[in-house]
C-alpha cells in the first residue's frame, strides 16, 4: 500500500513536471522568443557562473582551512617532511593558477555575455603571447619537477649498509613480518615449500635462515633506517603506511624495498595528538580481492634501545617450530641447532 | 592512387543519381552504412551504456555513503549479490567498480564519445559524401554491438562480471582461485574488449583515410574545423595503441587458458604452489598502460576539440590561436605515448625510470596548459551566447583545470608515492577525464541534436540539466581531494578496519548524495533527448549560425549530405565578428571574392587569386 503510494506520487509529480515543461515552451513560443538571438536566460546564465564562482570558491577555502588538521596527516619519516615541503610547494603553485584561472574563466564569460550593441573582438591570434604561456608553465614545471626529483632519488636510494631489513609478504588478505634475527641476514625463500605453518616458503638449505623470526605486527626502531623487503605471495598488494609516506607494490615473482626512517616514536606521537589509543597503520593499496580492505597492520616504532631489547627477545621461527629441523640438510643441522639453542635441549634430554 | 579517385567519383556519381531512393528499414536504421546513422547508433547505444555504468556507481556510492543501509528491496534485481544482511557483497562492490570503469572509459567515452562524433562530423564538416569506406563503418559498429553485447552478458553470469579493477592486472585477473570474477567473467571481458578494439581499429582507419582523402575543394589541413583535428589524431592514437592492449590482453588469455607464464611467476594460492615461473606482472602493466594512458587522451581530445568549435561559434569570436591549438594537440598526441610508466612510479618500477617518466609527464602539462590559455583568451571580449553547449563547454574547461592541476602532483612521482590509488587519484581522473569528457559529449549533443535529428532540444531543460550536473560534479568529486589527501584507498568497500581512515564518514554521505541529485539530473537530459527527437521545435537551417560546412545541407540531410555538388571551401572556420562583415559570422562557403569589405591584407592577395581561377573556369565553360 504504502509502496502503491509512493509510485503514485512520483507518477504525479512527474505529470506536474511535464506540465510545467509543455507550458512554458508554449509560452516562450507565443511571446516569439524562439526568434530573438538569446532569450533572457543568458543574462541568468551569466549571473550564475558568477554566483557559483563565488560559492563554491567560498566553500572551497573554508573547508580547506577548517579542516585541514583532518585531511592532513601528521608526518613520521625523514622523507615525509620532504615529501609535505614538496606537496605544499606543489600546492601554492598549483592553487594560485587554479584560483586566478577559474576567476577569469567565470568573470569573461559573465563579463562577455551577449549584448545586442556590441561586436566580439576579431583576435584570432598573438603569437608573442603563445610563446609566453608555453615557457612561463615550462619553466615553472621544470622548477617543480626538478626539486621533485631531486627529493625522489633521495627516497630511493639505494639503501645503506647498516639498515634494518624486514621482511613483509602480502597474501589473501593479510601482512606477514619476518626479521632477519641476530646475523642481520634474512634466508632465502621459496614459493613451493610453503605450507600452513611456513606461510614465507623459509628455505632451510640457508644457514641465513636458522634465527630468522616471525611477529604479529611490524615493529621498527626510531631515527635508524629501516628497510621494508616487500614481497607478495598470491597476486599484486601494496604496502602503504600513510604517516611515512610509504607505498610500494609487492610482487609476486619480483622482490621490491622501501627504505625509510622513523622519526617519531608511537608513543611520542600518541602524545602529540593526544590520542592514547593511535597505532600506525599499514594498510594494501593494490586491489587483491574480496578483502582487499582490511589488509590491516599495526606498526609500532620503538626508542632504539627498547628495539633492541625486543629484537632480542624473540624466538627464531626454528626455536617455535622445531618439527622444521628435519627440513634442515643434514651437513647443516649442528650449526642450526647451535644457532637456535635447540641443540642444547636436545643434549640435555639425552643426558 | 587513379585506382582509388576513380571509385570514389563512381561513387559520387551513383549518389547523385539516386540520392532520393527509398531504403528498406534494416538498411536504414540496422546495417546502414550511412556515417550519419551509424554515429547516431554509436550516440543511442553509448546512452545506454552511460545509464548502466552511472547506476552502477549509485550502487557503489550507496555502500560508501551509506554502509548501514538495508538494500534488500533489490533483492529481485540484485540476488545473491546481497548479503544475508541486504548489504553490496564485498566481492561484487568490485565487481561494481570494474564495470563501471570499464565501461564509462570505453563504451561511454571512447565509442560513445569518438565514435559518434567521429563518424557524424567528419564527412559533414570536411564536405564529404560518406567516410571513404561505408562498409567497414558498418562493421565498425556491429563489432562494438558484439563487443556490447558480450560485456553486457557478463554481468548477469553466476560468477559475476570482471572484478580486477578496470585494469585487469594479473595474477588477480588470471587466477579464478583469486577472486569469482576472474573465472568466466574474465574471459567474457577479454573476449568483448578484443571486438572492441576491432571496432576501433576499424572505425579509426576510416577517420584518418576519410579525412587525409575525402576533403572537398580548397579544404586544406589548415581550413579544418578543430574538431576534425582533434577527430584525427585522436583516430591516430588510437591506432597505435589499442594494438599494444590486444597484445596484453592475448597474452593474459594465453596465461589464463593455456598455462603459459607471461605475467604469473611463484605464486602459492589456495592451498598450492603453481608451476608458473618467470613471469611478470610488471610487463602486463606496461603493456596496459601503453594503451591506458593514450586511452585518456581518446577521451579526451575529441572533447576538447567539440569545446573549440561551440565556444568559438557562441562567443562569436575566432579560436584563439587556431595553430598553436593544433599544435598543443599534435604535442599532446606524441608525448601521450611516453608517459606510460607514471601509473607505475611506485610498481616496483627502476627508480631512474620514473624519473625519466615524471619528466616527460610534466611536459604534457605544457600544451594542456596552452590549450585552456587559449580558450579563455577566446571567451575574453567575445558576445557569449549561453546556448546549453556552451554551457557544457565552459563547464568543461572549468574541469580541465582543476583536474590538469591535479595531474601536475600525481606526475611528480615522489607526491605520488603517497597519492598513488588515494581518493586523490580518483578525484584527478573523474574531474579530468570523465565529467570533462562526458560534458564534451553532452555540448556535442546540444550543438548537433538539430543537424541529427532536425528539431531543438529544449533550451530550458538544457540549462538546468547543466547546473544540477556541473555543481552536482563539483560536489562529488572535489571533496574526494581531501579523502586523498587523507590517504584513502581506492576501491576499498568500507573503511571502518583503519583507524586512520575511519574519519569522513559525513564527507562520503555528503558525495553520496551529490551523487544520486546529479545522476537525477541526468533523467532530464534523457527526456529532452528522447522527446526532443521527435516533438522537439523544428530546426532552422543554421541554428547557432555557425561557419562549418555541415550547417550548408539541407537540414535533415539524405544519404550523401549534399543534394547537388559538394559545396567549395574558401576559408578557415573561424571568420566570426570580421571586422567590415555585415553579419557576425561568414561561412566557409562564402568565397573571399565576395567579401572585399572585410578581407584581411593576405586575403585580398588570396581574393584576386580566386576571381583569376574563377574567370578561368568561366572561359573554360564557353
Amino acid at each position: 500500500m504504502f509502496n502503491l503510494a509512493i509510485i503514485l506520487g512520483v507518477v504525479l509529480l512527474l505529470a506536474i513536471l511535464f506540465l510545467i515543461f509543455r507550458i512554458s515552451s508554449l509560452i516562450s513560443v507565443a511571446k516569439g522568443n524562439s526568434n530573438k538571438i538569446v532569450s533572457g536566460s543568458n543574462k541568468i546564465n551569466g549571473a550564475l557562473f558568477m554566483l557559483f564562482l563565488v560559492g563554491m570558491g567560498f566553500l572551497f577555502f573554508w573547508y580547506s582551512f577548517k579542516e585541514f588538521k583532518n585531511y592532513n596527516l601528521p608526518v613520521a619519516s625523514e622523507h615525509g617532511s620532504q615529501y609535505e615541503f614538496m606537496f605544499w610547494t606543489t600546492m601554492a603553485v598549483t592553487g594560485i593558477v587554479f584560483v586566478l584561472t577559474q576567476i577569469l574563466l567565470f568573470y569573461f564569460s559573465w563579463k562577455y555575455q551577449y549584448k545586442k550593441e556590441s561586436k566580439a573582438l576579431f583576435y584570432p591570434e598573438n603569437n608573442k603571447l603563445e610563446v609566453i604561456w608555453t615557457f612561463v608553465p615550462a619553466i615553472v614545471l621544470a622548477i617543480l619537477v626538478f626539486t621533485g626529483w631531486r627529493v625522489w632519488t633521495d627516497v630511493t636510494a639505494p639503501a645503506p649498509e647498516n639498515t634494518n631489513n624486514i621482511e613483509i609478504m602480502g597474501y589473501q588478505f593479510a601482512w606477514e613480518i619476518r626479521y632477519p634475527g641476530n646475523d642481520g641476514k634474512l634466508g632465502n625463500t621459496d614459493y613451493r615449500i610453503i605450507d600452513a605453518t611456513n606461510s614465507f616458503g623459509i628455505d632451510f638449505a640457508d644457514k641465513a635462515s636458522y634465527d630468522d623470526f616471525t611477529y604479529r605486527e611490524m615493529v621498527i626502531p626510531k631515527g635508524e633506517p629501516v628497510t621494508f623487503n616487500i614481497r607478495a605471495r598470491d597476486v599484486l598488494h601494496s604496502v602503504f603506511a600513510p604517516h611515512f609516506r610509504l607505498k610500494m607494490d609487492a610482487v609476486p615473482g619480483m622482490p621490491t624495498s622501501f627504505t625509510f626512517t622513523a622519526t617519531k616514536t608511537t608513543e611520542e606521537m600518541r602524545a602529540e595528538l593526544n590520542d592514547p589509543e593511535f597505532n600506525y597503520e599499514i594498510a594494501c593499496t593494490e586491489i587483491c580481492g574480496r578483502g582487499h580492505f582490511s589488509m590491516a597492520k599495526n606498526l609500532v616504532v620503538l626508542e632504539p634501545d627498547e628495539y633492541q631489547k625486543w629484537y632480542a627477545e624473540q624466538e627464531s621461527f626454528l626455536q617455535r617450530n622445531p618439527e622444521y629441523l628435519s627440513k634442515v640438510p643434514a651437513d647443516l643441522k649442528e650449526l642450526a641447532m647451535l644457532k637456535t639453542g635447540l641443540g642444547n635441549k636436545e643434549l640435555e634430554k639425552q643426558n | 592512387m587513379s585506382t582509388a579517385t576513380e571509385v570514389n567519383i563512381s561513387h559520387e556519381v551513383h549518389h547523385d543519381e539516386h540520392h532520393d531512393h527509398e531504403q528498406s528499414f534494416i538498411s536504414k536504421y540496422i546495417f546502414t552504412m550511412d556515417h550519419k546513422m551509424i554515429g547516431k547508433q554509436f550516440l543511442v547505444t553509448g546512452i545506454v551504456w552511460g545509464v548502466v555504468g552511472v547506476l552502477m556507481s549509485v550502487l557503489f556510492r550507496i555502500q560508501l555513503g551509506f554502509p548501514e543501509a538495508n538494500l534488500e528491496w533489490l533483492r529481485p534485481l540484485l540476488g545473491g549479490w546481497l548479503t544475508e544482511a541486504g548489504k553490496i557483497d564485498p566481492e561484487f562492490y568490485l565487481a561494481l567498480v570494474t564495470m563501471h570503469g570499464t565501461i564509462m572509459v570505453f563504451f561511454v567515452l571512447t565509442a560513445g564519445l569518438s565514435g559518434t562524433f567521429s563518424n557524424y562530423l567528419i564527412p559533414l564538416q570536411i564536405g564529404a559524401r560518406d567516410m571513404a569506406s561505408g562498409f567497414m563503418n558498418m562493421l565498425s559498429y556491429w563489432f562494438f554491438f558484439l563487443s556490447s553485447v558480450i560485456m553486457m552478458s557478463s554481468i548477469f553470469i553466476e560468477t559475476g562480471p570482471a572484478a580486477g579493477g578496470w585494469v585487469v592486472y594479473p595474477p588477480l585477473s588470471a587466477l579464478p582461485q583469486a577472486i569469482a570474477g576472474s573465472g568466466l567473467g574474465m574471459t567474457m571481458w577479454l573476449v568483448a574488449m578484443v571486438f572492441f578494439i576491432v571496432s576501433m581499429l576499424l572505425g579509426g582507419i576510416n577517420y584518418i583515410t576519410t579525412v587525409i582523402n575525402l576533403r572537398t575543394e580548397g579544404m586544406s589541413f589548415t581550413r579544418l574545423p578543430l574538431t576534425i583535428w582533434s577527430f584525427f589524431l585522436t583516430a591516430v592514437i588510437g591506432l597505435l595503441s589499442f594494438p599494444v592492449l590486444f597484445a596484453a590482453a592475448l597474452l593474459l588469455v594465453l596465461d589464463r587458458s593455456f598455462g603459459t607464464s607471461f605475467y604469473l611467476s611463484d605464486i602459492y594460492i589456495g592451498g598450492e604452489a603453481l608451476p608458473n615461473m618467470g613471469g611478470s606482472p610488471i610487463l602486463y602493466q606496461h603493456l596496459f598502460w601503453f594503451l591506458g594512458h593514450p586511452e585518456v587522451y581518446i577521451v579526451l581530445l575529441p572533447a576538447l576539440g567539440i569545446t573549440s568549435e561551440v565556444i568559438a561559434t557562441n562567443s562569436r569570436k575566432p579560436i584563439f590561436g587556431y595553430r598553436a591549438m593544433i599544435g598543443s594537440m599534435l604535442g599532446i598526441t606524441v608525448l601521450s605515448f611516453v608517459v606510460w610508466a607514471h601509473h607505475m612510479f611506485v610498481s616496483g618500477l627502476n627508480p631512474f625510470l620514473g624519473s625519466v617518466f615524471m619528466f616527460l609527464t610534466l611536459i604534457i602539462a605544457v600544451p594542456s596548459a596552452v590549450k585552456v590559455f587559449n580558450y579563455l583568451t577566446t571567451l575574453w571580449k567575445g558576445n557569449i551566447i549561453f546556448t546549453p553547449a556552451t554551457l557544457f563547454s565552459i563547464g568543461l574547461v572549468s574541469f580541465f583545470i582543476s583536474g590538469g592541476l591535479t595531474g601536475i602532483f600525481l606526475g611528480n612521482s615522489v607526491i605520488d608515492i603517497q597519492l598513488h590509488d588515494t581518493y586523490f587519484v580518483v578525484a584527478h581522473f573523474h574531474l579530468v577525464m570523465g565529467s570533462l569528457s562526458i560534458f564534451g559529449l553532452l555540448a556535442g549533443v546540444y550543438h548537433w541534436f538539430p543537424k541529427m535529428f532536425g528539431r531543438m532540444m529544449d533550451e530550458k531543460l538544457g540549462y538546468i540539466h547543466f547546473w544540477m550536473t556541473f555543481i552536482g560534479v563539483y560536489l562529488i568529486f572535489f571533496p574526494m581531494h581531501y579523502i586523498g589527501i587523507a590517504g584513502f584507498p581506492r576501491r576499498y568497500y568500507s573503511w571502518t578496519n583503519f583507524d586512520a581512515f575511519s574519519s569522513y564518514t559525513d564527507l562520503n554521505m555528503f558525495v553520496s548524495i551529490a551523487a544520486f541529485v546529479t545522476v537525477a539530473a541526468q533523467l532530464i537530459f534523457l527526456f529532452n533527448f528522447f522527446y526532443s527527437m521527435y516533438r522537439g521545435k523544428r530546426a532552422p537551417q543554421n541554428p547557432w549560425r555557425s561557419n562549418t560546412l555541415e550547417w550548408t545541407t539541407p537540414i535533415e540531410p539524405g544519404h550523401g549530405n549534399w543534394p547537388g555538388e559538394l559545396p567549395k571551401v574558401y576559408r578557415w572556420p573561424y571568420d566570426y565578428s570580421k571586422p567590415g562583415a555585415a553579419d557576425d559570422y561568414i561561412p566557409q562557403t562564402v568565397p573571399l571574392s565576395s567579401t572585399p569589405e572585410s578581407n584581411l591584407d593576405h586575403e585580398q592577395e588570396l581574393a584576386k587569386q580566386e576571381k583569376l581561377a574563377n574567370t578561368a573556369h568561366a572561359k573554360k565553360q564557353f
